[in-house]
């Protein structure tokens, strides 16, 4: 069998514990004492997309904190909504509304919401959280800054979960049909959805070989290491006529030993003391 | 009235560069003069309603105002929770164009008849609906689309229905139209179904039963004060359209009645479709009639409803 399109993991993409420096530990710090205020969100679903979040508006995307519908600036859509709270803590990170906010996550006088929302939250591009709507949102953004010679860029983020939703296939085929090469989505490829695995429940292999044949220009890359982020990011457009895809290996749960690839840490809620203080500590052992 | 509504989007797009054009694989040159004078505003998709409908509000959130089209049922049924959440949870100015409202499709089966969309897009928070009665006033209606606030969606009839509105009321959206007076009864319509109530009316007439009609292209915002007039000051009321009777706009008109407590109370009927999937196939007008959308149908409704004329006079 040729192992190319298998399209496994390789070792050179494969998340490890050693890499998450300070930065990343402060934004998960941030995390808990958002859960610890809320008891309640997607903690897992936060920590394996936090590393794309903060590389996007930490070193690739151009955007103002002040003025966050400025026409050119570069668009970021969470098309997964669940997994806000690394979302949130980083649009506070950088200024788009006080932090003070964070601790109102889900509280009916917070603009916070358990997935976000548009016209709520400075710097949320579209409302999420029912999968498979960013992609094909994502598209109308691109579109336009093709049709007003626009140079702004446009990140998907979405799922591997979400990623059985027929709608990103549809909008995959449009993005390359208008070879939105502004257009990236990456995906956040935890290898776990609510249920069970990924493999278990709706196993997405070949997965870089399903979105290549959808027209798109794919990498690879360890969702964790924000220097491979980097790299792959500082590169689109790869192709001038191609949407891109970068397929993010990441950990569900990175950066906290006892709920790493733990299902039961999907979605939780009436979190204890004993579990934030858990957390706290799995953090700083990681 | 298909064609003079996209006409119009044409025509619209002409002047207005925030006007954008986005078919889901529609038949065989729709709209080629637009896709060949305009075309980096002309898209024309795959067999795809759930990307459309996001596509589109990516665009609206950007400032443009998108007419998506394609048959009625495939963009309301199809891409309900896009239409929910992309278009009214962000309340943007798309707008929906519904081929072949209600039984407009007959020969081709259930798969393609919307006999419930009203009631669907009436229930999304910020939907406009609009259901016009003929070409004349789907050409007045649709300059009205472009600075609303808010998605649309617009039910289209079959095509070639016979005109029976006139330009002596300005078209708004959200306001009602009295089209006749008349103190025993009132018939509200809305669509193409503005003909049967108006050819009741007129048989009523000659029985001389005074039947008011009032036809309602905006069933969602709802004109209640219109509909509240024109309710007061008869005996029965009698709704008809080409839908469901459940959730549309005999729906509509029977909440406020509920609401408005009247007492003595109305005498009140909807005329729509049952409560089923349609069991035959045949033509628009075949099927109308098979569910008593049709103007002798609505005449005995409206005379049962008042026990008889002569009583009525009493």
């Amino acid at each position: 069998m040729n192992m190319k399109t298998l399209s496994i993991t390789t070792a050179e993409h494969t998340p490890t514990c050693a890499q998450l420096d300070s930065r990343s530990k402060e934004l998960r710090r941030t995390i808990i004492r958002m859960f610890e205020a809320s008891r309640r969100g997607h903690i897992g679903s936060a920590f394996s997309v936090m590393e794309i979040l903060r590389v996007l508006y930490d070193d690739i995307m151009q955007y103002n904190p002040h003025n966050p519908r400025q026409i050119n600036r570069d668009r970021c859509i969470l098309s997964k909504g669940h997994g806000c709270l690394a979302l949130y803590t980083i649009l506070a990170d950088k200024g788009f509304f006080p932090e003070s906010e964070l601790w109102k996550f889900c509280q009916a006088e917070g603009i916070l919401g358990g997935h976000p929302e548009y016209g709520k939250t400075p710097g949320v591009e579209a409302s999420t959280g029912s999968l498979g709507h960013g992609l094909p949102i994502g598209i109308g953004f691109a579109l336009n800054g093709k049709y007003e010679r626009l140079n702004y860029r446009t990140f998907v983020i979405i799922g591997d979960g979400e990623s059985d939703e027929g709608s990103n296939w549809e909008a995959a085929m449009c993005a390359a049909k208008h070879k939105l090469s502004s257009l990236t989505v990456l995906v956040d490829y935890n290898k776990y959805q609510s249920y069970d695995s990924t493999y278990a429940v709706m196993d997405l292999e070949p997965f870089v070989d399903k979105w290549r044949a959808f027209g798109f220009s794919v990498a690879e890359v360890n969702g964790h290491d924000v220097t491979a982020l980097r790299e792959s990011l500082g590169r689109v457009p790869f192709h001038n006529e191609k949407p891109n895809a970068i397929i993010c290996h990441t950990i569900k749960g990175k950066g906290v030993e006892c709920i790493e690839n733990d299902l039961s840490w999907h979605h939780k809620s009436k979190v204890s003391d004993e579990e934030i203080a858990a957390l706290l500590n799995g953090l700083e052992a990681c | 009235m298909r064609k003079t509504c996209l006409d119009m989007v044409y025509n619209l797009a002409k002047t207005d560069e925030r006007i954008f054009f986005i078919g889901s694989d529609l038949g065989f040159e729709t709209l080629k003069v637009f896709r060949q004078e305009i075309p980096n505003r002309f898209f024309m998709e795959g067999v795809s309603e759930a990307n459309i409908i996001g596509m589109a509000a990516g665009l609206a959130l950007e400032g443009k105002i998108p007419y998506v089209n394609t048959i009625a049922t495939f963009i309301t049924r199809r891409c309900f929770e896009q239409i929910v959440l992309d278009l009214c949870l962000h309340n943007v100015k798309v707008r929906l164009i519904g081929n072949g409202g209600g039984l407009v499709y007959a020969p081709l089966g259930p798969t393609h008849l919307a006999i419930e969309d009203i009631a669907i897009m009436r229930a999304c928070p910020h939907m406009t609906i609009l259901a016009p009665a003929d070409a004349d006033e789907m050409r007045r209606l649709m300059p009205k689309t472009v600075e609303h606030d808010g998605p649309i969606y617009i039910r289209l009839g079959k095509g070639f229905d016979p005109i029976v509105t006139t330009d002596d009321i300005p078209f708004e959206i959200g306001k009602a139209i009295p089209m006749r007076f008349g103190d025993d009864a009132l018939i509200v319509s809305t669509g193409i179904c503005l003909r049967v109530a108006l050819s009741a009316a007129e048989q009523l007439a000659t029985n001389g039963v005074g039947t008011a009609v009032l036809h309602v292209p905006t069933i969602k915002p709802l004109d209640t004060e219109a509909l509240m007039e024109s309710i007061t000051s008869v005996r029965a009321v009698v709704t008809i359209e080409e839908h469901s009777t459940i959730g549309g706009l005999g729906s509509a008109v029977a909440e406020l009645i509920a609401e408005a407590g009247y007492d003595p109370a109305k005498r009140f009927r909807r005329i729509g479709l049952p409560d089923v999937f349609p069991d035959q196939y045949g033509s628009q007008d075949s099927l109308m009639r098979r569910y008593d959308i049709y103007p002798e149908a609505l005449v005995s409704t409206v005379l049962q409803l008042l026990d008889s004329p002569n009583q009525n006079r009493r």
